[in-house]
């Protein structure tokens, strides 16, 4: 899967979470959770979808790493299989 | 001859909308099935039977709004015969859908797809309005958008449909509250520094569908803790308390539309905590699309409202009546912590109790809360 798609199934996941967003007003390189209101369960729900979809194992210790949708893309891009 | 009436779901609730029927005549009902689906000011509602019984008659049609004790339906109780009793009063002016025992009518029934429900509510929609073209006349999502094109939706800023009914109910609801119930409030810094680390630890050897969040602790911890104090669970009704036996710790859960709903955890004192997360998580998506049960809503003894990591850092509820308490968390964060005489940095939660002045005083209120403040320095034990 190239980043394109795995941007796709991670703003779609995002969607299925918080239907009021829109895509356009998304920045990429900006805090998610800033422009998105996700809270923690939010968050986690987040987080399992792309897990689920993407088969992608994410240690709770990684979710420091994962703040800006370019950052979730690229960590998925790497660990996908 | 049971009557199966309208459940008040609240201090909020006066009246609600059948929306569907779950049932036809001649259908067995067990405890605790899901009869109706009605909507409230708040949400829809998945309405239970308390009773077993056959349906006899379904008085109520859906798209009708009926008040609070209304009764909906007749159930033949176990072993009665139908005719055997005396026909139910009905409310005038409402047609009977009633049908003979055994031969259920298609028609009377009302589909909605779950993701059209959510749409209609979102859009402040009445669903009994809107013409379905899905298979059996069901609504579908495509009904819904098609009515949404063509209904204007309110000026800009002004809350339309759903939301201004949602707004309407919490001002009740808290209205009531601050003219009834002589509030007090206490607060207490509970050091997070155990708890996180067992979580830590806990998390990394879980699968992720697994997961603890810190939230879960903090529920547990309150609903073990009001064990000790049962004058902080209960309703305050008819000028007296009545204590509750279990804890059906209700959960401030806001919508992404605006407002809150708080349904219960049923019995969370008694449930592992992995149970009480799977429970929390599926409530909390229940209650945004729109299918909590009715115990869940008119069920809860006491109240938390829990702002998450995103939220302030601290918080002091508006009681809702009738119950005569509610605790409330702010966000989990480092701060300076003095202990064995030095300084260090500590993750740290503020724990608010709002509570009833007519049942508890300050002085157990903040017991209460250092009990909670000790329980969360020992997360192993929780399931013990």
């Amino acid at each position: 899967m190239n980043d394109a798609e795995i941007r796709a199934v991670a703003l779609a996941t995002l969607k299925s979470i918080a239907p009021e967003i829109e895509e356009d007003e998304l920045r990429g390189d900006h805090p998610l959770r800033r422009q998105v209101d996700l809270d923690s369960m939010d968050w986690l729900n987040f987080l399992l979808g792309l897990h689920d979809k993407l088969k992608v194992e994410i240690p709770e210790a990684d979710y420091a790493k994962l703040v800006t949708l370019d950052e979730v893309v690229a960590y998925l891009a790497a660990k996908s299989p | 001859m049971i009557e199966f009436k309208l459940p008040s779901l609240g201090a909020d609730m006066d009246d609600g909308r059948l929306l569907e029927w779950k049932v036809q005549p001649g259908d067995v009902v067990k405890k605790g099935q899901v009869v109706a689906i009605v909507d409230t000011s708040k949400t829809a509602v998945d309405v239970e039977s308390w009773q077993e019984g056959t349906v006899a008659e379904l008085i109520v049609v859906p798209g009708e709004k009926i008040p609070v004790g209304t009764v909906l339906a007749t159930f033949l109780e176990p072993g009665e015969k139908p005719g055997t009793a005396r026909p139910a009063p009905r409310p005038a002016g409402l047609p009977t859908l009633a049908a003979p025992a055994g031969t259920p009518s298609p028609g009377t029934r009302r589909m909605v797809s779950p993701a059209a429900r959510k749409h209609a509510q979102e859009k402040g929609l009445d669903i009994a309005t809107i013409a379905g073209t899905g298979p059996r006349g069901a609504v579908t999502l495509e009904d819904v958008e098609r009515q949404a094109a063509i209904k204007p939706s309110g000026p800009a800023g002004v809350p339309v449909g759903k939301n201004a009914e949602m707004r309407r109910a919490i001002a009740a609801a808290m209205a009531r509250s601050k003219r009834e119930i002589p509030h007090y409030y206490v607060a207490e810094s509970i050091p997070m520094g155990a708890a996180l680390a067992w979580l830590t630890q806990e998390n990394a050897r879980r699968p992720m569908g697994e997961r603890l969040l810190p939230a879960a602790l903090l529920l547990k911890a309150v609903a073990l803790a009001l064990q000790r104090f049962p004058e902080l669970n209960g309703f305050f009704r008819d000028g007296a308390f009545q204590a509750a036996a279990k804890v059906h710790l209700g959960v401030a859960i806001s919508m992404r539309a605006g407002g809150l709903i708080a349904p219960a955890l049923l019995a969370a004192e008694s449930k592992p905590l992995t149970q009480l997360m799977q429970e929390l998580t599926d409530l909390v998506k229940r209650c945004r699309a729109g299918s909590l049960k009715s115990s869940e809503i008119s069920e809860p003894t006491i109240t938390v409202t829990n702002l998450g990591d995103q939220g302030s850092e601290s918080v002091f509820g508006v009681i809702y009546p009738p119950q005569v308490a509610l605790v409330g968390f702010g966000r989990i964060a480092d701060r300076p912590w003095a202990e064995n005489g030095g300084l260090k940095l500590m993750p740290a939660v503020t724990a608010s109790l709002s509570a009833d002045h007519r049942v508890s005083d300050g002085h157990r209120g903040a017991l209460f809360l250092i009990e909670v403040r000790e329980l969360l320095q020992r997360p192993e034990e929780f399931d013990k």
